[in-house]
């Protein structure tokens, strides 16, 4: 009697443990059967390299082309914010910050890890857009430049997070040797230090990415909008994460706008598919390295 | 740094010296320079949201219907709508999780399906939120024909939160001691017995501040239930799993962008952001604060 509930439960917590994978695949599934119809039609090169979004003109264009050069900006834009602030950050917790500085100021970087994306959309379109737009006299604050800046400081909590682990991996042995050959602390952070945790540092940075191509409300609501190739980083984009979320409520189901907003979400899945399995790649390199096994 | 160097002239290495020391000092500073920065726009945040949402915060505020196309009342059915919608995600991704995470760690087998399951839930984990508000609105609202509901819009949640609960759990199950483990085991309880009676109740700590946190993640999502569950205004309360909701980061976004009184909204906004700010930040400083204890404990 007690053997067969013991086997019951070994099956009942496997099949609850196929859940992710389950999900996972029914996203892919999705995904896929929705976005299948406009590559048809439009075909999978034009879909992705014209660069006409006009999804509601007689006849529509489905060119994603602008879409995506707005999310690679404003990705590579964020990025220039929060690994050096997020790494100078991480770099300061784990050198510099004396033990009561840092039981302050990890908690409360996690802490603030947790704001919402909403809060940061809305903070960048009623103060920092207006500001900027002042302080630099462009004429929409509601910008890529803008857009860049909010998101960069929102991932930068989790660069901050992921880096100080990755540092904190790192045997002391390392720091000490380097210390006991006459290198300055400076030197040993940069020389020794740092590589060694290279990869673990490298997961953080390709983790923010990933954050940043599939965050949306901020950009949603900071970046402006325009569905066009910018001529300068001060100009009003929209990317493609903003496009699904702010067209998808007017697209008639099943209509081919519908299924390009789907082909969209299948594109942004991909991309950030690649980041993880690269993370993965690097983690695992990162561990074997400094031989803490997998 | 040419070595033939360094013994020759005392006063060349004190040069040397001069020159790492000065470039200590200025590498401290950037990094000093650099977490400022990062204090700095995140307090700023804090700072402008709090001292304009507290002007407008009171209690007809937070316990009022809305009046008067949004320029009157308050904002209760979009913080009751947020904790229904939070709710009901960690009421399906909590057993999910847990089940999960006690499989990885206790019946797993140290195999290729081990390995898948660990991968998809990495995968899973960096899906963009928006992704799952695509799925969620094809499946729950379509295939299953929920509708725009609480429903939809707790399983989008709970979907997307089910990866941190994994970890955390399974975290907090590889930290019990093999000990306690093979005690019981020793005593001929059997595998269940063990883990329902010892892994699972020393375990509970780590569990609780992974749900914790994963409670104020997902309070604060609006891309996922943008189509599955969000609508920007209710005559008032829900009253059924079927119904659509106001919630508040939703609610936000629409006072910024939708309605016919932008001054007036956008103050309301404020208000909506610091209700919000302070559930989220407030229940993930609980969580960790719990953890920093429980650590200085063992």
């Amino acid at each position: 009697m007690l053997k067969i509930r013991e086997t019951i439960y070994k099956y009942l917590f496997t099949i609850f443990a196929f859940a992710s994978l389950i999900f996972l695949a029914g996203i892919i599934i999705v995904l896929l059967k929705e976005s299948l119809p406009v590559f048809a039609e439009v075909g999978p090169f034009k879909f992705l390299f014209n660069k006409f979004w006009y999804p509601t003109y007689e006849p529509p264009e489905f060119g994603i082309l602008s879409l995506v050069v707005a999310s690679v900006i404003i990705t590579l834009g964020a990025m220039c914010v929060c690994v050096p602030v997020g790494l100078g950050s991480a770099l300061y917790l784990h050198e510099i910050a004396s033990p009561t500085q840092r039981a302050i100021l990890k908690p409360v970087i996690e802490i603030l890890a947790g704001i919402p994306s909403i809060v940061y959309g809305f903070f960048g379109m009623v103060i920092v857009a207006p500001f900027l737009q002042d302080l630099l006299g462009i004429p929409t604050g509601l910008c890529a430049f803008t857009a860049s800046l909010v998101l960069g400081i929102m991932a930068t909590p989790t660069v901050c997070s992921i880096a100080e682990d990755a540092l904190s991996f790192v045997p002391r042995s390392f720091r000490e040797a380097s210390l006991a050959l006459g290198a300055n602390r400076w030197q040993t952070l940069t020389r020794v230090t740092m590589p060694a945790a290279g990869s673990g540092i490298s997961t953080a940075v390709v983790l923010g990415m990933s954050r940043a191509v599939g965050e949306t409300m901020t950009v949603l609501m900071v970046a402006g909008g325009a569905a066009v190739i910018p001529k300068s980083f001060f100009d009003p984009v929209r990317p493609m994460t903003a496009t699904i979320a702010a067209e998808m409520g007017e697209a008639v189901m099943g209509s081919p706008h519908f299924h390009a907003l789907f082909a969209i979400g299948l594109i942004l899945f991909l991309i950030t598919l690649i980041f993880n399995i690269v993370t993965e790649i690097a983690s695992r390199r990162f561990r074997i390295k400094l031989g803490l096994g997998r | 740094m040419d070595i033939a160097n360094t013994g020759k002239v005392n006063a060349l290495g004190a040069d040397k010296k001069r020159y790492t020391d000065l470039q200590q000092a200025l590498g401290f500073g950037l990094l000093f320079a650099s977490i400022l920065f990062c204090l700095f726009f995140l307090g700023s945040i804090i700072f402008f949201i709090a001292e304009r949402g507290l002007a407008v915060i009171s209690w007809e505020f937070l316990t009022e219907v809305p009046r008067r196309a949004m320029t009157k009342g308050g904002v209760a059915p979009a913080i009751v709508g947020t904790i229904y919608l939070t709710v009901g995600a960690i009421a399906f991704a909590l057993p999910l999780g847990l089940a999960c995470a006690i499989y990885l760690c206790e019946y797993g087998p140290r195999s290729i399906v081990v390995n898948i399951i660990r991968l998809s839930i990495n995968n899973l984990a960096g899906v963009p939120s928006i992704v799952f508000g695509l799925f969620g609105f094809a499946f729950f609202v379509k295939v299953c024909g929920f509708g725009v509901s609480i429903l939809s819009g707790a399983l989008t949640l709970g979907i997307m939160a089910l990866p941190g609960i994994i970890s955390a759990s399974q975290e907090a199950i590889l930290a019990v001691p093999q000990s306690y483990k093979e005690a019981s085991l020793a005593l001929g309880a059997t595998q269940w017995q063990t883990i329902k009676k010892v892994v699972i109740p020393s375990a509970m700590p780590g569990i609780l501040t992974g749900v914790i946190l994963g409670i104020g993640r997902v309070a604060g999502e609006t891309a996922p239930i943008l189509f599955t569950a969000a609508t920007f205004y209710t005559r008032g309360y829900p009253d059924s799993i079927f119904s659509e909701v106001m919630a508040l980061p939703y609610h936000i976004y629409a006072l910024m962008t939708e309605g016919t009184h932008p001054e007036v909204q956008t103050q309301i906004a404020y208000g909506c952001s610091l209700i919000l700010l302070c559930l989220v930040l407030g229940i993930s400083a609980f969580a960790i604060i719990l953890r920093q204890r429980s650590n200085y404990g063992s």
